[in-house]
This record gives structure tokens, sequence and C-alpha cells, in this order.
């Protein structure tokens, strides 16, 4: 056996999830309602078992519809705790994801029927943040967390060891390091694999046999842990990107696929990415934009047209680029633009701070998505009302 | 129960009253359960009783659901009634029930007579409707001022795909509205309600709808309210899990009925009969119709009719009374038949309004004999593999278990549509929406075309076709004959307005011939023959329409969205232009800049261009409205601008020769686009147009990766257009004929340039001096190669251009070698000064060419040598004489046919260079 150290197969869980931002959110609301969980106070963000524990306690006292072996709720209250309503005694419930009741739904049954979860979606639409409040209301327990790197090795999917009593007593129980799967198998919780498309395929397939057969084997030791009921897991996957290694059938076939949208309306849109933008800035010292907000909308507008390949009124198709133009981006664009008009313009966000952002947002790939912006915007910008300003700055940056 | 009592009597002092959901499968396995069970000794059926002569042919073999009972006025084929039937229809179920058992059926409801008389335009609508079962009010469309106007009538403008909302034209009167109406806002309450029957928003405006859905919630959707009470927030599914879900365990088969109907009473005491006269008159109407029936066959009969009549037919009235509320009903004369239908048009997606949106499903949950969503997902897992997805049985297995947990977390007793339809976006579909879509379209509502055996009484297409044939005097013959049509006379629009139509429709009866003598465009031949099977096309396309331009207008619509190329659309645009459909233009000018938008394919837009650009002009003169057109034009001409440049980035020979050939069609579309007025209201000006193209041409030209003969095009036609200097074009060739450019790029180049035609190098003697110095200047190794390409390039000139071009290559460039050396006298390319006396020469013919009195007779041979004789000569021959000569030469050209060649050019359309060049010799 060969012996060298691994970084990654020290002690997983809390160092990991700390850093798991909560999804910009497509369609997250809700935050920590200013109610921090006792003795989190120094935690920058709470963990959300921590930080809802009063509604998943409230939630838990009042609900007397059979709950699946090991699960700390029915499903009925997990969906109710994600979407948000108001219980028997009053207590009130926040929305954690607002979006479709359906796919609250469909996650909660997946779960419920011991199929394993797989939450797709473009960066932006809530994935880590749903994933996280389930398994905190189904286990109690979010954390027990691997994240999805394309150096992710099969010791942080499965085990690792510790070397030192490797070498001092040979293969054995104690000189195994569990994996957070391993551990989730064991107590019967939910394990979370962030970003599995960003694991290579190989290390992907560890999860087949783990998803199938509920087992783990452990063949330095010819032993398997075995899952106990209530085991199951949540992935989260980014469905978009480059780079990614798909997954092969076999594993995508134990998956049920949730697909998160992107936002339903322009105006939950806008409110999103002004949201964040105003925080960012904040965080940046930028000044505030006095009518920043028109051209937020029309960022939003631009990104939804394209992504959507219609116009907002409906009547035109339109080709869509190769990018994603998700959320996330429209933030980063006016973000972008924000900073370019405080530090070069006159703090005024203008069309020209934002088209340069957009045509690097839109045209990823120089040949066809030039062509696509082009035809967007002399057939779409150019006739549009009070957008004769942007044609004008998307025209020079176009150039 | 005391509903229980007087429901499951069976055959006694009562009528057994089957109240049911229209389209409800549920509702048809009851009723057949409950036929079985009472054995009535006759089926009354809520529908048209006109229908009663056509109740034998439901038995034939022939027949085969989905079908309509179709009811049209004689004299006005446009206005029609449907009433259509599937399979699961609980209607149906009773109607084969009762043919089966040999027991008599009657339709009771108020006769389409009265219901097809009432004039549209009144707001009250027809007295009265049949509800729910109605895929279509009353046809509600008037002839057109020329009569032949009447479009969009009938299922017109429901095509069998979406076309019925969008064909709709807004000015369609009364009930016409309706069809469209459950798309949207607040009337899709009333679509769901129409769907349950109880409600009867059929027949009405869809602003009287929503009035009463304002007025009255609960006559409007009585099952919503019902649901409501029941805690259900959509009352489809609170239907379909209290009625169409239980299965056939309860042992009395009348208790759903019974209960169903008490659940009526107690809305209708609550709401009244929901302030609808109408309903009061066809509920009388049934009344009167129930009593004669047990009068004919004694107290056993069963009625199958809307759940929210059972009360009203149960209460005992007057008979005097049921006869005052109908007397005086307009009446119309109707004919009645059976049309084949399909479970696309059952569904609401179609802009129907029909009632159902997911007939496949119903169609599934009806014939499944057991396990329905095993049975369902296994079909889902079928077609997906059909279209080379992955689903194992595995798949099938966790769909299940998913759909049913599903089911359980939402408290319902069995798995429905939606929870199935979670099932296989989670399971099978990775989560995607796109093979979803796929199994919604094909399974869910579905393909199933339904069948009437030829027996069936003709449609009604027939007879308005018939009518328009005596009326443009055009008689069906089977003898093969040609006739002219002036399009300047009424008469004969008509008749070419005819003939497009039913070429659209299939019915090729009339076959487009070559018009002799005239190139106008006021101008159509037509060789008409009929065949005895284009009567069988004729019954065939009834589906369509009743009235021969609506079915043209649905199935031109139909064709749009079902066309597989962009190409296709265009024609198609043209030919609904020629058959005067404006009707069906909408969807299909949507589609068409729906595909214009996606279509990725410069040399498919450049295609579709000058066919739209064509259709335009036809409409200008048929005074068709263009104005939508005009747009889609301008928008695919913008395309093709932002596009063409890239797209021309590393071809190889054969693309560039097609690429070419596009430029040329955009070209000259842009040329016909840009002096079309209408392009100036609102959008980019005619001019604006041109301008752009020039730009794109530039750029062309001025591209490096651009192959050679596209770049030679694109300076020719600018140069052509005046969009540029002669200086401009000269400098361009002479960079591209300068020794850096691989001579095979140049010759391409050269190709490009000058190969339509060598008038312009006849002419240009600075061209032809740089294409005679490059050719010069050619190795001798590099020389080989560009032959073959020269030669196609000259050998296709006609041979007097050759012969000319040869003696001028011979005689000397004008310029030396290459740069304009003329003195600044004359235009670029001319000899300085003139030559007095070959002028005058040439006087005499020009004389003739432009009808003047000339003087004498003329020499034909004197304006070729005028013309030539201007240039100079010069001395200097060298190897490119020669070289070019070997270029030129072809067959032995006579001086007489250049002669004869030069003469017909300069009488023909003449492009401004040539002309410059006579002028310059006139003067």
């Amino acid at each position: 056996m060969s012996v060298s150290v691994d970084p990654t197969s020290v002690e997983p869980s809390r160092k990991h999830s700390a850093s798991t931002p909560a999804g910009l959110s497509a369609a997250t609301v809700a935050g920590p309602s200013g109610r921090p969980a006792a003795g989190s106070q120094q935690v920058l963000r709470p963990h959300a078992e921590d930080a809802f524990g009063a509604e998943l306690a409230a939630l838990a006292a009042q609900d007397d519809r059979p709950r699946p072996a090991r699960w700390r709720l029915s499903p009925w209250a997990v969906a109710t705790y994600l979407l948000g309503g108001t219980l028997p005694d009053g207590t009130v419930i926040t929305p954690k994801y607002v979006g479709p009741r359906r796919i609250v739904e469909v996650a909660v049954t997946t779960l419920a029927t011991d199929r394993a979860l797989l939450l797709l979606g473009v960066p932006g639409t809530a994935k880590t943040w749903v994933s996280e409040h389930l398994a905190a209301a189904v286990s109690g327990d979010s954390t027990l967390l691997v994240q999805g790197t394309a150096g992710t090795p099969e010791e942080a999917v499965r085990y690792g060891w510790d070397y030192a009593r490797l070498l001092a007593h040979g293969p054995s129980r104690e000189a195994l390091v569990p994996g957070p799967v391993m551990r989730a198998m064991a107590q019967g919780a939910t394990a979370r694999v962030e970003e599995l498309t960003r694991i290579p395929a190989d290390v992907q397939d560890t999860l087949i046999t783990i998803l199938s057969e509920k087992t783990l084997p452990i063949p330095e030791l010819g032993d398997e842990v075995q899952a106990v009921r209530g085991f199951n897991l949540i992935a989260t996957a980014n469905d978009r990107d480059r780079g990614v290694n798909e997954l092969s059938s076999a594993l995508r076939r134990r998956f049920n696929t949730v697909v998160l949208p992107l936002p339903e309306t322009p105006e939950a849109e806008v409110d999103i990415v002004s949201r964040r933008v105003d925080q960012i800035g904040r965080s940046l010292d930028l000044p505030a934009a006095p009518d920043g907000i028109d051209e937020i909308r029309r960022v939003v507008t631009v990104f939804r047209e394209l992504r959507d390949g219609i116009t907002a009124d409906g009547r035109t198709r339109l080709k869509s680029p190769s990018g994603t133009l998700s959320t996330a981006e429209a933030i980063s664009v006016v973000t972008g633009g924000l900073a370019l008009a405080a530090h070069f313009g006159d703090g005024v966000l203008r069309p020209g701070d934002i088209a340069a952002g957009i045509l690097g947002a839109v045209v990823r790939d120089p040949a066809a998505d030039r062509v696509i912006w082009q035809e967007y915007l002399e057939t779409v910008v150019r006739e549009r009302d009070g957008w004769k300003d942007f044609y004008r700055a998307c025209r020079e940056v176009s150039a | 129960m005391a509903g229980a009592d007087r429901a499951g009597g069976g055959p006694g002092a009562e009528p057994l009253l089957l109240g049911i959901r229209h389209h409800g499968p549920g509702s048809a396995r009851a009723v057949r359960a409950a036929l079985e069970a009472a054995r009535p000794s006759a089926v009354l059926i809520e529908g048209p009783p006109e229908a009663d002569a056509l109740v034998p042919l439901a038995a034939d073999a022939g027949m085969r659901p989905p079908v309509a009972l179709l009811a049209h006025a004689v004299d006005e084929p446009g206005r029609s009634v449907f009433w259509p039937l599937a399979a699961f229809s609980p209607e149906w179920v009773a109607l084969r029930w009762a043919l089966e058992h040999e027991v008599p059926v009657r339709f009771i409801d108020l006769p389409a007579a009265h219901t097809l008389a009432g004039p549209p335009e009144d707001t009250g609508g027809p007295p009265a409707a049949p509800d729910g079962i109605r895929a279509e009010p009353p046809g509600g469309t008037h002839p057109g001022p020329d009569g032949a106007g009447a479009i969009g009538a009938g299922p017109g403008g429901a095509g069998p795909d979406g076309g019925g909302a969008a064909g709709d034209p807004p000015t369609r009167p009364g009930p016409g509205a309706e069809q469209a109406e459950p798309q949207d806002g607040g009337a899709a309450e009333a679509a769901g309600a129409a769907q349950a029957e109880a409600v009867d928003t059929t027949g009405t405006t869809a602003a009287e709808a929503g009035e009463r859905a304002a007025a009255d919630p609960v006559r409007v959707d009585p099952l919503a309210a019902l649901a409501r009470a029941a805690g259900y927030d959509d009352p489809e599914r609170w239907w379909e899990d209290a009625v169409e879900h239980r299965g056939a365990d309860s042992g009395d088969p009348f208790a759903p009925f019974a209960a169903l109907e008490e659940a009526m009473e107690a809305l209708r005491e609550t709401c009244g009969a929901g302030g609808d006269p109408r309903d009061l008159v066809r509920e009388a109407h049934m009344r009167l119709r129930v009593r004669a029936a047990r009068r004919e066959f004694g107290d056993g009969v069963a009625v199958v009719c809307g759940a929210w009549h059972v009360p009203a037919l149960r209460r005992r009235t007057a008979v005097a009374a049921d006869r005052a509320l109908l007397k005086g009903l307009p009446r119309a004369r109707t004919d009645m038949t059976w049309v084949p239908w399909t479970h696309r048009r059952l569904s609401r997606s179609s802009g129907y309004g029909a009632g159902i949106d997911s007939p496949g499903w119903y169609a599934h949950l009806f014939d499944a004999p057991d396990r329905p969503v095993e049975r369902w997902l296994t079909r889902v897992a079928g077609l997906l593999r059909e279209e080379d997805r992955i689903v194992s049985s595995a798949h099938v297995i966790e769909a299940v278990r998913l759909a049913g947990t599903l089911a359980a977390l939402r408290g319902r007793p069995l798995p429905g549509l939606g929870e199935t339809t979670e099932a296989v976006r989670a399971v099978m579909c990775d989560g995607s929406d796109v093979p979803l879509a796929l199994v919604r379209d094909r399974l869910v509502v579905g393909d199933v075309l339904g069948e009437v055996p030829d027996t069936a009484p003709a449609v009604p297409l027939q007879r308005d076709l018939t009518r328009l044939q005596r009326r443009l005097r055009l008689r069906p013959e089977a003898r093969e004959r040609e006739v002219e049509l002036d399009l300047r006379k009424e008469t004969d629009a008509g008749r070419s307005r005819l003939l497009h139509r039913l070429r659209l429709l299939g019915v090729a009866w009339g076959e487009p011939a070559v018009s002799r003598g005239t190139t106008g465009t006021f101008r159509e031949s037509w060789r008409l023959r009929w065949e005895p099977e284009l009567s069988v096309r004729v019954a065939e396309a009834g589906g369509w329409g009743t009235t021969v331009p609506a079915a043209a207008a649905a199935k031109a619509e139909a064709d749009a969205v079902a066309a597989g190329s962009l190409a296709a659309v265009t024609a198609l645009a043209e030919q609904c232009l020629l058959a005067g459909l404006a009707d069906a233009l909408p969807v299909v000018m949507r589609v068409l800049s729906d595909r214009a938008a996606l279509d990725a394919d410069v040399g498919h837009l450049a295609q579709a261009l000058p066919a739209l650009v064509r259709a335009l002009r036809y409409g200008d003169v048929r005074g068709t409205a263009t104005r939508a057109l005009t747009e889609v034009a301008a928008g695919l001409a913008e395309r093709v601008f932002v596009g063409l440049p890239p797209a021309c980035a590393g071809l190889d020979a054969d693309a560039a020769q097609e690429m070419r050939r596009h430029v040329d069609a955009v070209h000259t579309a842009v040329g016909l686009l840009g002096d079309t007025p209408a392009a100036a209201p609102g959008g980019p000006g005619p001019g604006d147009v041109r301008v752009r193209w020039h730009t794109v041409l530039r750029t062309l030209a001025d591209r490096d990766t651009v192959p050679g003969v596209v770049r030679g095009r694109a300076a020719r036609l600018l140069l052509d257009d005046g969009g540029t200097e002669q200086e401009w074009a000269a400098r361009v060739m002479g960079l591209v004929l300068s020794p850096g450019t691989p001579p095979t790029d140049a010759a391409a180049w050269i190709e490009g340039f000058v190969g339509d035609g060598g008038m312009l190098l006849l002419h240009d003697e600075r061209l032809l001096g740089l294409v005679d110095a490059w050719l010069t200047g050619v190795p001798a190794e590099a020389f080989t190669d560009v032959l073959p390409l020269l030669r196609r390039t000259f050998a296709a000139y006609e041979p007097g251009v050759r012969r000319s071009l040869g003696e001028l290559v011979r005689r000397g460039p004008a310029g030396g070698a290459g740069s304009g050396t003329a003195p600044s006298a004359g235009p670029p390319g001319f000899g300085a000064g003139l030559d007095e006396g070959r002028a005058d020469a040439v006087l005499p013919v020009l004389g003739l060419l432009l009808g003047l009195d000339a003087p004498g007779a003329a020499d034909p041979d004197l304006p070729a040598q005028g013309t030539r004789g201007v240039h100079g000569t010069h001395a200097g021959h060298g190897v490119g004489e020669d070289r070019t000569a070997a270029a030129t030469a072809g067959s032995a050209p006579s001086a007489r046919a250049g002669t004869e060649t030069g003469r017909r050019r300069a009488a023909g359309d003449g492009g401004g260079v040539r002309m410059n060049a006579v002028e310059g010799a006139v003067r």
C-alpha cells in the first residue's frame, strides 16, 4: 500500500461548509430573519439548522404526519419549511425558497423515496441554498458536505486514512477517516455534494455503488459500511458551464433531477439584481447611483431576452448566445458598470458603462455570439423607444 | 340518500338522469355502468335533435372517434356548430351503448336550426347554445362585402395546431370571439368552466362571459365552487379526484350521479339558474323532449346531459310554460353531418376552447383496464426510447414511485397527470422540459385522428365550393381547358383567388400555366381539369373549415407551422397573398420571422428574401395589405446584412459560387425592397436599406478572408449601383490584381467582377487595361492554373462581346499598362475628345432605336463601330494581347452577331454603364 499524505483527508465538515456562500438567489429570500441561534454569534454565517432552529423546532412540535425513518420532519413539513406558511399555533415560517411550489414538492418527495436528488441550474438559482435547507430540515444537519472541485479525490467522497495509525498498526477501522458521505450513511442522515459535475468522472462514479446498493465497501479491511435508513444524498450541479464533467448515464440514472429555474418575472429579477448590487456596492464603497434602476432594468431585459430567445413583448424570436446570462452575471455587469461610473465617470450609471460589460457577457464565442449580438442590436435595440443612447453605446463598443 | 333513490330507482316513475362532465372519462365509465345496470328503453343525449338521423352512422365500421357532429346553415356554410365526441366522451359511450343494445337514441338539446339562426351580432348570442360539449360556437362569420370574403368561419380559426387564437380576426362578431378568449386572462377561468360542462360560456361573446364571470362566479364555474368547498384550488383536480379517479369499485353505479346531482342542486339553489336566459330555453326544450320520449318509450328512459342541467330536468314544470319559452325562436335551414376530428383539436391549447387540455391522458384513463399510472409511464418510456433517450425499466419503476409519493404528499388518492408529469421530468428527462414537450405533444394531447364513413352527408365545404363555382361561372369540367384571367376584373380576381385557395387545400383543380403574350403581373393563365377524385379531396379538406377561404386559411396556417424550411414558409406567404388569405398572413408571417430569427444559415435567409420581396410586389398589384410583410422583409434583410460578412469567410470554391448567387439574389431583392414605398413609415426608409446594403457590399469587397469571386461580385454590384466611385473600383481591382495576390484568387475575383458579361470591360478601358496588365504579368506556371477560371469567365460572354474584347486587346488597351493615362477630357476609360464623324454615324441607328424619325436606312454595323471607335487606338502589342485573346477567344464570332447583341442590349432596359457608353458616343 503506497503511503502518502493526503491533505484532503483531514476532518471535513465544518470547515468546508462554512465557506459555502448562500446562493445569490434567484429565488432566495429569507435570510436569517434577524434571529441568530445561540452560540453562533461569532460566526459570519450560521448553518441553516442553527439560523432557523426555532422554526424547525416549531414545525417538529406540531408535525403529526408520518415521518420517514430518521427524518426530523414529515415530508409535508419539510415542504412547508422551505416554502413558508403559518402553523396552527400562529408560528410564521419564513419562505426559504421563492419559486414554483412543484419544485420543492418533487425535491422533498424524491428524498422520501430514498432516491438521490440532483439540483440542476445555472449559477445563482439557489441550488446550494435549497440543498442546505433540505438537509437541515430532513436530518437537522447540513454539514455533511463534499465540496466538488476538479481536484476532489476519491478519499473526499469515500474515506481516507490516518497515516500515522496506519503505519503503526496497519489497516484497521481505527485508522480509517470517514468522509462526509460515509458518516451520513452510518448516521442515516442527508449528505450533500456541491458542484457534482466539477468532480472528475472517475471520482463521480464512486457514488454509483453508494446510491444503488447503499453500501460503501472498504476492500482494504474486507469490510463495508451499510447505509442506515434515512440516508440520502443531495447533489448540486451546473448544467451550462464549460469544463464540467458530464455525469455518466449510470450515475445519472440514480438521481431524480430537479432543475431550478431562473426568476420567472422581470420584476423579480430586477429586484434581486438591484438588491444584490446594492449590497456589493456598499461593501466596495461605491457611491449609490441615482437612477441606476433604469440601467439595471435594461441589463435584465437584455439578458432575459437573449436567454429566452424571445423579446419581452413576445413578438420577435431571437437566437440565444452560448453564455449562460444568469442573474449572477447581470449582477456583475451592473456592479462593474457602477465601478466604471464611480471611478472614471461622473458617478451616474450610464449606458456606456454597462455596454462593455454586456458585450463581454453575451459574446463568449467570438464568431457565433457576435453575429447574434449584432442581430439583436440591429433588429431589437435599434427600434426600441428610449434605447437610442444604449444602442449607440453598444455600437461603439462592438465596433 | 334521497338523491340515490331518485337517480338509482332505475326504470320507474322518474327518468334516469345521468349528469356528466363532457369529455370526462370517469363520467363515461360511470355512464356505461349505469346504463348496463338500468337497461333503459331509450337513451336521450344532450345534443341537437337534427342529429337523430345520423345516429346509425355511429355504428358504422368506418366510424372511429374522435368525430364531431357538424351543423351548418344551408345557405351560409360559414356558420356552423361542432359537437366533438371522443371515445371517452360520455355522450359517445351512451350512443354506442344504445346502438349495441338496439335501444333508440334521441338528441334532446335545442335544435341547431335555432342555434344557427340567431343573428351573430346579437350580444345575447344565439338564443340557445348547447354547452360544454360544443367546441365551436356558431361560426359567427359574416360574408365579407364581396360575399367571398367569409373567412375564418367554423374550424377555420383552429388549425390543428395553435392557429386558432392567432388567426381569429378581431372583427369577428359575436360568439366567434369566444373561441379565442379562453387563452387569456380572466376568461381563462371561464374556459375551465366551459370544460367542466356546467358552465355555459360558449355561444356568448367573450365580453359577456367576462361580465358574467364578474357577476356570478358560481354560475360560470360551479365546479370551482364545489372544489373550493372541498379545499381544492384547482377545480380540474377536484373533479379528477372526486369523480374521474374513482375506480369502478363502488357497488352502486348510480351513486356518483346521485351525489353529483345533489351537489348541483345545492349549487343551483344558492345561485339560481345562473342568470343566463338561454339555459332556461334549452332546459325547457330538453324537458319537452324528455316528456315526448317518455310518451313514446315509456318511463324507463335514460338522459345523459351536463350535470348542471340535471336539477332543471328533474323539476316538474307546466308543459305550457315550457312551450311559451320556446315560442318564436328564429329558425335557419340547417344540415348536419359527421366530420372527423382530432385529439389536437379537442385540446384547449389549440385555442379552441373545446374543453380539455389532455385528451390523450383522458383516453388512456378510459382505455387502461387497470394500473393507469404504471401503464402510462411505460408508454412514456416507450416514446422516449423511440426518440433515442436511454430509459430503462428502472426509470419507470422510480417514476411510478415518485409519482405515488408525490400524490401522497399532495394528499391525492391517485397520481394525476400533474404528478406523473413531474415524475417523468425528474426521473426520465433529467429535469429538462424539452423531452417533456414531446411527451406532452405525442401522448398527453396525442395524434389520434378520427374517421367518418363515406356515407356521411356532404361536408359544407363542398357546398360552399359549388356556390362559389356558380357565382364565379367556373364550372368543373373533366375536359382540360385553359383560362386567361385578367386580375383587374372583379370576377377574374375572384376566380384566381378560388383556384389558389384550392391549390393550398390540395385540391388541384387548376394548374398555373405560363402566361402567353404578356409578362404583366395582372394576368394569370390556368389549366383547369376537374378529376372525379377531387371531390374526395374536397371532402378530406372539409376538416379544415366549412368555407373555402376559411379552410384554406386554416390549412395555410397549419402548413406554416409544420413547414420544414424557411424557403417553404416564404413560398407559403407568397401563396397566401396570391390566394388573398389575409387572415392566414399574420400566423405565416410570425412563423416566418421566427424561423428567420433562429436560422443561422445566411444562405437560407438569402434564399427566402427574394421570394418575400416578390410577394411584396404581388401584394401591391393585388391591393393586399402588405405592411406586415414589409416589416418581415426588412427584418430579414437586416439579418442577412449582419450575417453575410462572417458567413463569407473560409469558403471553398463551390460554396463561394453559391454565396455569389446569394449575394446577387439579395442585391436584386434589396433593389426591389428599396423601391417599395411601404417600407417608409416607422421603420428604416427605403434609401436606408440600400445604404446599409452598400455598407455590407463594401465590407465584403474589402475583406481579405472573403473568397475572390464574392469580393469581385460585391465590388461590381457596388459599382453598378452607383454606391462607389469608379476610382475606387479601379483601386480595388489594382490591389487584387497586383503581384501580392495569388493568381487564382485574382482570377476568381475577375470572375466575380465581370462574370456576367463583358460590357463593363468593353466600355471601361482602364479596367480592361488592369486585367490585361495583370494577365501579362502572371507567371508562366501560374497561368495554367488561372486559365480554366478565366476561360469560364470569358466563355460565358456573348460572342460579340468576346470578339470586341479581343479586338480591343489586339489594338491595345487605352491606358497602356493600367493607370488611367487618358487625357482629362473624357470620362475615365474613354478616349479624349470626340470623333465627330463616327459619332454622327451613330445617330441614324440611335434615332431608330429611340423611335425618332431617322433619315435614311441605318447600317446595323455602325453602332458597334461607333462605340468601339471612341476608344483611341494604341500601339504596344505584347504577350498580353495574345494571352487575353486566348482567354477571350471562343467560337468564331461574326461581326454581325456582335452588333445584333449590341442592339438588343441597348434596346432592353439597359444598365447605367451601357447607357453611359452610348451617351458618351453621342456627345
